[in-house]
């Protein structure tokens, strides 16, 4: 029976969460396209609005094509179950708001994307927590910014941009001491390269607008959660105590590991209302099918890519951890086996002209602001995303002004090359 | 201990085809957790005998004081008491021949399930009959938690 066996990733990767329709047979994941499911009886819906018995009442809250995309996100990371927002921004806001209340606090890795960076400064201090960003490298940093008041700590497994590896096991030792989740951007590495919740972390969120869903159509986030974290220590009351929100239920005792996540969908997701919609939830389901594939080709053209550039002397600094001589080499080799995803950096010498010159000289690589697509991506962030900042504010984001981005695809990566040799003699040229 | 031994698929499935289930510990209370498993079980066509000696009723099941109490022949005695009780109602349980002594989350007593094994019960440990339930033959995956099932069959 299959129920005993315990299949591989890439078994799981097709039929995790996704069954043969019950009712039709139908093989592929149906898209559930409705708002809301008409009760069986009177005394059903109210089970299933007391939360006693599992049961659709709107999408806002649960829909079936979006719960085979949770569960296959959840299985692929071990996780207890996975709740699915409007996108990865939204996921996170929520994974945060859920476990949060006024008073608390937040200690961050500072090498994060720079739309994490900006949701954690402003909407947390609106909400008065307070947050200290650490150099994710220093273990000592991280100890030194732990507070009375801190409930959670928050870091990429792979740095955006600059590709610090996080020592994992370590940041969740520092975290479990303190009583507090530790909860990680896995985005970049994704399930398959690397799983969070087997070196200890509490919590993963994903943009899964990246590389899960792989094809660059549709927004999407989710938040994995193990299970394993005891809500009830007595330091998060917003979770273990009877909710006002919920006629008394108190969340983590009714529910036990699946306590945090059932907070996650029927309030903070019910409240806040960032919902998915079936139809993104159906191609990133489909997406991650393919990710395995998809994600070894990305890693052999990131690394060739990569070492292309480190053996050109027209080329500065490249920070791809997969790089032998990367300081994130040891931690690569222990946390991302598989490879370093394909998202890194590399420095032109000559600045933002030269900047501009390689980019505009692509004619392969899509010159735009995403990463984690199927097609190869890159941007310029001085003359784009950062062009308002003086090179000493640059310098202070850890951007140079001749630092280009790139996210490699899974073309083949002679033809990679090729594009790239294209822009580099375009900058001799000039 | 070893809790993964008293978590066999197996065992999971075969107590939950068996409908008559004794809950020690069911709370009249229904924003505790036995009251919603209690609920749920009753909901999805098994027979729930309340073993409670402080109520008369609960969930409008007619409560006993004990197992030794309970007419008739019990299935499954389902366990949601501090572990140093699951001896006693282990030996109960042996003594009025249930199939399988099931302790909730958290009910973690080696000693109560030797007794029960001695006793030629099959026994579950650290899992919701609710949960278990969903998994293999409810709705679980509607919520999108991981019941950790791969298969391409129908059913």
């Amino acid at each position: 029976m299959s129920d005993d066996r315990e299949f591989g990733f890439s078994t799981r990767t097709v039929h995790a969460g996704c069954r043969p329709d019950p009712t039709t047979g139908a093989r592929a994941l149906p898209i559930y396209q409705t708002t809301s499911y008409v009760f069986e009886d009177c005394e059903a819906a109210a089970a299933y609005f007391n939360l006693q018995e599992y049961g659709n009442t709107y999408s806002r809250i649960m829909n079936p094509t979006v719960a085979a995309f949770e569960e296959r996100v959840a299985n692929l990371d071990g996780g207890a179950g996975a709740v699915a927002f409007a996108s990865g921004l939204a996921a996170q806001s929520a994974a945060l708001f859920t476990l949060l209340r006024p008073g608390d606090h937040v200690v961050a890795s500072k090498a994060l994307y720079g739309g994490t960076v900006t949701q954690l400064k402003h909407v947390l201090g609106k909400l008065s927590v307070g947050l200290d960003f650490v150099d994710p490298d220093d273990m000592g940093a991280w100890r030194g910014a732990m507070a009375e008041n801190t409930k959670c700590l928050f870091a990429e497994t792979i740095g955006n941009p600059g590709g610090n590896i996080l020592d994992i096991e370590a940041v969740a030792e520092i975290a479990q001491a303190n009583d507090c989740p530790l909860m990680i951007d896995n985005t970049f590495a994704t399930p398959f390269l690397c799983r969070p919740l087997d070196w200890g972390a509490d919590i993963v969120v994903y943009s899964a607008t990246k590389f899960l869903g792989g094809h660059g159509t549709s927004l999407g986030g989710v938040v994995v959660e193990s299970g394993e974290f005891n809500w009830s220590n007595g330091r998060f009351p917003v979770i273990a105590d009877p909710s006002p929100a919920y006629h008394g239920l108190a969340f983590h005792e009714t529910f036990g590991v699946y306590g945090y996540l059932m907070k996650l969908r029927a309030e903070t997701l019910r409240d806040l209302g960032a919902a998915i919609s079936p139809f993104n939830a159906f191609l990133l389901a489909q997406g991650i099918e393919t990710l395995p594939l998809r994600m070894r080709q990305h890693v052999a053209n990131a690394q060739a890519v990569a070492e292309f550039l480190d053996a050109d002397d027209r080329v500065g600094d490249v920070s791809y951890p997969g790089l032998a001589g990367s300081k994130y080499h040891d931690l690569a080799g222990k946390y991302l086996p598989g490879g370093c995803s394909s998202v890194f950096c590399f420095e032109l010498p000559g600045g933002r002209e030269d900047g501009m010159i390689f980019i505009e000289a692509l004619s392969l690589f899509s010159h735009l602001a995403n990463v984690g697509d199927a097609k190869s991506l890159v941007i310029h962030p001085a003359s784009t995303t950062h062009r308002q900042l003086s090179d000493e504010e640059l310098a202070g984001a850890g951007i140079g002004p001749g630092t280009i981005r790139v996210s490699v695809g899974i073309e083949d990566a002679e033809d990679l090359l090729w594009d790239i040799e294209q822009g580099l003699s375009a900058i001799g040229a000039s | 201990m070893d809790v993964q031994k008293y978590q066999d698929p197996d065992v999971i499935r075969r107590t939950l085809e068996r409908k008559r289930i004794a809950i020690v510990g069911l709370s009249g209370n229904e924003l505790r957790a036995s009251n919603f498993v209690g609920r749920y079980l009753l909901r999805n066509g098994y027979d729930i005998i309340p073993v409670n000696p402080m109520e008369a009723t609960i969930l409008g099941q007619k409560c006993y004081a004990s197992l030794k109490e309970i007419p008739g022949t019990v299935d499954t005695v389902d366990v949601f008491r501090k572990p140093d009780a699951v001896p006693d109602i282990a030996r109960d349980a042996v003594g009025i021949a249930a199939k399988c002594l099931w302790m909730q989350y958290n009910v973690i007593s080696p000693e109560g399930a030797k007794i029960a094994v001695d006793g030629g019960l099959e026994v579950v440990m650290d899992r919701c009959m609710k949960v278990e339930h969903a998994r293999y033959l409810g709705r679980m995956h509607w919520l999108g938690f991981n019941t950790g099932r791969v298969t391409a069959t129908r059913n």
